[in-house]
């Protein structure tokens, strides 16, 4: 792999760009790997790479249906945060975060971690103090937080409704400095040019339909693309989770559900990080090129629709608009959904399956790609060393059984209203 | 918009309803013999189809009457609609 760097593009530019390397190869698959992984969302990618990278597994292909950056990796919005108060989530999450400052140069590309702050935003005594109690939650763990009063919010984000006749007044609120975005795109790119320059086969337009197991062993995968042996499958498919686990005879404690985003038209920078109403499901930050990107709250029933109706669109904007008035005025540029793995407790599953060999990653609800580095990291320490990576030990799939759920809202099994 | 049968009031815009999950899932018997298996696949296990779904639907907004839709989580299209104590 050449190197990207600033020579690199002088030197392209020169000649017109006529001359870069494609980013990954477009290999056949071979007839055996060391370990398939299915999925190449940016899970997928990560967990491949890392198992390249730290576990000495050289033989890997990914292996996915559409094309790189299709799922969710490419349609989410981007948020990057560790503001949880269950310790297990905090310390996962937070060395997520730990990661993503230094994946550009890691990955030698551009990912555009921007570490521009979010604000969750607080419209009652009650929820500044639940927010109060979370923050501290967050420095026990060594994560900062700030809790912020009405006047200091105001001064970040001036725009927003601060008249008297809100209907949701603005208390105040609840930042993560270091929270943040990342460009989803790129993740993804940047983990499959990186995980094929280590010899892992990025294998597109290749479905898996079955497994081949035996004695209670798998040994290999059916796909679009033919059989391949294998002694090693790791599950990274989100939405379709439930769909593969069938083939395997596993139900899992997991709702398939649409969730959308909408991005308006381009603005003038207005709003420099990500702030969330706190009275509803709205959230909100600004792309570099200008859209304000916002989304809120899944569409509510069982899908497997990449696509949402427009009550939900609508709901989430008048949200949107209480918050910030001046949203008002400018026109949606597009809309689209996505198909959330949403797990019963909220959050995800990462772990042995019944079947040796297999290996599961699903359960992420709506907040799998702050997630990217640190899942791919542990995904791959469970694949290589056939048990839970030390971070990852509460994700276990059991906690359903012996009670041990990390139900971070406290909203119990209705997924959709999480 | 999906626009809902209740088979109480008719057709009726998507707004107008909730939604209430998986009308398979089965609270095991009371007094029975049971595992917590059983008790584990009631309160979190769901069999998540991607085709058709028979789910629970609330007429919030209208009637309230709680009632169950056959309806294929691919495509959105809903198939069939009747009161609780009906079966397909
Ligand atoms: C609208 C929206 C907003 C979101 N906002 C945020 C956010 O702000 N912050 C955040 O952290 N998270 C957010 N998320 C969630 C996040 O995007 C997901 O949790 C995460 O991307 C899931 O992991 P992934 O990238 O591996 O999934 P995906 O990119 O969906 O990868 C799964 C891949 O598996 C492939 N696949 C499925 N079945 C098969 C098969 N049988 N054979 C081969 N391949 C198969 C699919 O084609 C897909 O490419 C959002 C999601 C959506 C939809
Ligand atoms: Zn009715």
């Amino acid at each position: 792999m050449k190197k990207y760097s600033v020579f690199s593009l002088v030197k392209n530019a020169l000649n017109h760009h006529k001359d870069w390397d494609v980013a990954w190869r477009d290999p056949e698959p071979k007839k055996e790997y060391e370990a398939v992984i299915i999925g190449g969302g940016g899970h997928g990618l990560a967990t491949a790479y890392y198992l390249a990278k730290y576990y000495d597994l050289k033989n890997i292909a990914i292996l996915e249906k559409g094309w790189i950056g299709g799922g969710n990796v490419g349609r989410n919005t981007t948020i990057l945060r560790s503001n949880y108060m269950h310790d297990a989530n905090n310390l996962f999450y937070e060395q997520g975060m730990q990661m993503w400052k230094g994946l550009s140069q890691e990955l030698n590309y551009n990912v555009m971690y921007s570490p521009r702050g979010i604000l969750n935003l607080a419209h009652s005594d009650a929820q500044l103090n639940a927010y109060a109690r979370r923050g501290n939650s967050m420095r026990l763990n060594g994560i900062d937080a700030a809790l912020l009063g009405r006047e200091e919010v105001r001064k970040m984000i001036p725009f927003a409704d601060f008249t008297e006749n809100a209907r949701f007044p603005i208390f105040g609120g609840l930042l993560q400095p270091i929270g943040g975005t990342a460009r989803h795109d790129a993740v993804a790119w940047g983990y499959a040019r990186a995980a094929d320059d280590m010899g892992v086969d990025i294998i597109q337009h290749c479905e898996v339909n079955g497994f081949d197991i035996e004695n209670g062993k798998v040994i290999g995968v059916q796909t679009s693309k033919g059989n391949i042996k294998t002694n090693k499958v790791g599950l990274c498919v989100a939405g379709s989770t439930s769909i593969l686990a069938e083939k395997l005879n596993m139900t899992l404690p997991i709702e398939a559900h649409v969730l959308q985003a909408c991005v308006s038209e381009p603005v003038k920078p207005l709003l420099d990080g990500v702030v969330t109403f706190g009275a509803g499901h709205f959230y909100c930050s600004q792309s570099d090129k200008g859209e304000m990107v916002m989304g809120g709250d899944l569409d509510g029933y069982n899908s497997y629709a990449q696509r949402g109706n427009l009550p939900t669109i609508q709901h989430v904007l008048t949200e949107g608009v209480a918050l910030f008035p001046n949203l008002s005025r400018l026109k949606i540029l597009r809309t689209w959904g996505g198909i959330m793995d949403m797990s019963m407790d909220g959050s995800p599953i990462i772990d042995k399956t019944h079947i040796e060999g297999v290996f599961l990653n699903c359960g992420w609800c709506y907040g799998g790609f702050k997630a990217t580095p640190v899942s791919g990291l542990t995904f791959a320490h469970t694949i290589a060393c056939n048990e839970p990576h030390e971070l990852s030990v509460p994700f276990k799939l059991d906690r359903f059984h012996t009670g041990h759920l990390i139900d971070e809202k406290g909203l119990g099994t209705k997924t959709w209203i999480s | 918009m999906l626009e809902i049968k209740c088979p109480y009031c008719g057709n009726r815009s998507q707004n107008e309803f909730a939604y209430g999950g998986d009308a398979t899932v089965k609270r095991p018997e009371l007094n029975s013999e049971i595992s917590d298996q059983d008790w584990d696949n009631f309160v979190y296990y769901r069999k998540n189809p991607r085709g058709n779904h028979l789910e629970l639907w609330h007429h919030i907004s209208g009637c309230r009457q709680w009632f169950k839709v056959m309806r294929n989580t691919a495509t959105h299209d809903i198939i069939q609609t009747m009161e609780m104590k009906e079966n397909l």
